[in-house]
């Protein structure tokens, strides 16, 4: 198994002083190479989840295993030092830096793990398919490869986990399916597990398997009000232009 | 890629900042490293013992003016002794050199020091190194009206071997006071890097003939003729510079003229006498110090502050680094590694800085004194002050350095959902 959550507890204080109880998962697991999508409405504290595991945050109660090592037992540097090392992220707003190329950025994903490899980056971008846009910067790209940048950086350090928070919550639907696609295959091809998170049917439908993160969590079911779904993604289109 | 590409491209992002602290770090260093380079020079080439003379024996007065009047050629005469005196402190045993020293007159403000050879032939300025003069270049003969010009003189007033000019009364130049007398060069001396550039040398018989000058040897008026000797009882020298046999003689010969004497004295030792020189004005170099330190505070605050307001808008960079798995001390080292960049590059700026003040100082000083100032001298503040300045640079990154490793990731990289 290469991810065991138990009773995994996270409250944050309130301005008033009262603490909010945001994540409570009894029990999620995953299996290494597995492509898990969970599905989260706003507020239901997937991306407090996600950062749990990453190591991010420290949950209050519970225990997280990821890859032999307990994540909730060790302290910050250590837990930075098994993200950095087992563990590829990418952000809904993709999180790149705006003074670096795309190889630059991708090369930043290596920088804090095994080592900067700077053959491996071209290699990643080109299998992302922008090899004639390594020299450029973010803002310089359109939406849609800013995402590929995101991915080719996520896998940069060969993780056995990556996270991927809301990964096409910034594409429109013609491009959501393809972005969604290159996901899951990156990860397959480098033996990657995948841990997704979003609230978009059309994205849950298309793994074998998907949890509610409203089952999973308590502490959502808890503050649950009535939640209004976006409107699933369209197939997969051509990659967006800026 | 590595941490000091992070630095390098930070420094990039925000040039105009960083450009702005370099300069004030590197004005910082170069000015404290001048500073303590033009102190302990000046201080060593007046009070560092290397003049060649142990004292000077003058008339009564101010032991300061003495030798700053015959070592380096500034200030004026305190007044004359007697021949006889400089005869009588040149036979003691105790005394291994003594040259007589006449002054009054300069050439285009450049003085015109009345000496023997001796001063050619036996002197040495420093250890076994005696004045040498230019090829083609001779000592005077001590009864004509020749001249040895020094180094600096005879390139600033474009005299060399055969030259002649016309010497004029005092020590400043004033252009109606022109004797009637022409003097002919006959040497130029090699650089000393010393006051004795900046002079002009004849035969002290010269000094006594002058036109226009009087003698008070035996305190009556003689005016010397061209057919006759002066004799010894009316001639007068303005000091003699003594070597003495050992530091013995100096405090016996010191105690005899200053103490139980009452028409000379004895300027002894001479590093001591220009010491209580810069003891008197050490204030001016301590000011000076403090300046400079306080400049050097206030680079290591532009540091602080240049690094520290772009910290708000770095917050997400370190969120994401931090992401990336980045621990917070890599994003901590990363911005004292960027202070210290910043800090040994405006130090390297110094060196630049240090080199332009030194040219500055080595033209001002070499006028005015003759005192050749070196840039490549070793002095301990020029390595010492950028070592300093790197360490206070790494102090100054300490603040944005903590701030960044305060970074709080998660709110800095998405709304929590």
């Amino acid at each position: 198994m290469l991810l065991d959550v138990t009773n995994l507890q996270k409250s944050f204080a309130a301005p008033d002083g009262e603490r909010t109880l945001i994540v409570d998962v009894p029990r999620f697991s995953l299996e290494a190479g597995e492509q898990v999508a969970v599905r989260g409405a706003s507020g239901s504290g997937k991306t407090t989840f996600l950062n749990l595991i990453a190591g991010i945050l420290q949950a209050d109660t519970g225990k997280i295993v990821l890859d032999g090592n307990e994540m909730t037992a060790m302290s910050e540097s250590g837990r930075d030092r098994v993200r950095a090392k087992t563990i590829g992220y990418v952000f809904q707003n993709f999180n790149l830096l705006q003074g670096y190329t795309a190889h630059e950025n991708v090369m930043l994903g290596m920088l804090f793990g095994p080592g900067v490899d700077a053959k491996h980056a071209r290699g990643l971008l080109e299998r992302v398919g922008l090899s004639h846009r390594m020299d450029y910067r973010p803002g310089q790209l359109s939406i849609g490869q800013q995402q590929r940048v995101a991915v080719a950086r996520a896998l940069a350090n060969h993780p056995k986990l990556v996270l991927a928070d809301e990964p096409t919550g910034n594409l429109d639907q013609r491009h959501a399916g393809e972005a969604l696609a290159l996901i899951k295959e990156a990860c397959k091809e480098n033996g990657a597990a995948l841990l997704l998170v979003s609230h978009d049917p059309a994205i849950l439908a298309s793994f074998e398997r998907s949890e509610d993160l409203g089952d999973l969590n308590r502490a959502a079911a808890a503050h649950a009000g009535p939640v209004s779904d976006t409107q699933p993604s369209a197939p997969a289109g051509m990659e967006g232009t800026r | 890629m590595n941490l000091m590409s992070l630095v390098r491209r930070s420094l990039r992002q925000h040039a105009l900042s960083s450009f702005v602290t370099i300069l004030s770090v590197g004005l910082a260093a170069g000015l404290t490293m001048s500073v303590f380079a033009i102190n302990a020079q000046t201080y060593d080439a007046f009070t560092g013992g290397k003049v060649g003379f142990d004292a000077v024996l003058g008339a009564r007065g101010s032991q300061l003016q003495l030798v700053l009047n015959t070592v380096f050629h500034l200030e004026t005469s305190p007044g004359n002794i007697p021949w006889s005196l400089y005869k009588e402190v040149a036979e003691d045993s105790r005394v291994t050199l003594a040259i007589p020293y006449a002054v009054g007159d300069n050439y285009q403000g450049y003085r015109i020091v009345g000496t023997t050879a001796q001063m050619f032939t036996d002197f040495t300025y420093r250890e076994g190194q005696g004045f040498v003069l230019k090829t083609g270049g001779r000592v005077f003969d001590e009864s004509k009206k020749e001249a040895i010009v020094g180094h600096y003189v005879a390139e600033k007033l474009g005299l060399s071997v055969g030259s002649t000019f016309t010497p004029y009364h005092g020590l400043q130049f004033e252009e109606r006071q022109k004797h009637k007398d022409e003097y002919t060069v006959v040497g130029v001396m090699e650089p000393t890097n010393g006051p004795s550039d900046r002079v002009l040398w004849i035969p002290i018989e010269g000094i006594y003939r002058m036109s226009g000058h009087i003698l008070r040897g035996t305190g009556a008026v003689y005016r010397p003729t061209d057919d006759a000797p002066v004799p010894e009882e009316h001639r007068e020298v303005s000091a003699v510079m003594l070597k003495l046999r050992n530091p013995q003689a100096g405090f016996l010969l010191s105690n005899t003229i200053n103490n139980q004497g009452k028409v000379a004295t004895l300027a002894w030792p001479i590093a001591r006498v220009m010491s209580e020189l810069f003891d008197r004005i050490g204030w001016v170099s301590r000011i000076l110090t403090m300046v400079a330190y306080l400049i050097v505070v206030v680079a290591a605050g532009s540091i602080l502050a240049s690094i520290y307001n772009t910290m708000n808008e770095r917050r997400r960079e370190f969120a994401i680094l931090r992401a990336l798995g980045a621990r917070r001390t890599t994003v901590f080292s990363a911005i004292v590694l960027e202070s210290t960049t910043i800090t040994a590059l405006g130090a390297l700026l110094g060196y630049v800085v240090y080199g332009g003040i030194l040219s500055a100082a080595f033209v001002i000083v070499r006028a005015q004194t003759g005192v050749v100032l070196d840039a490549m001298k070793f002095d301990p503040s020029l390595w010492m002050t950028p070592v300093g300045m790197i360490i206070l640079g790494a102090l100054a990154g300490l603040v944005p350095a903590f701030k960044a490793y305060r970074t709080d990731v998660a709110s800095n990289l998405t709304p929590l959902s």
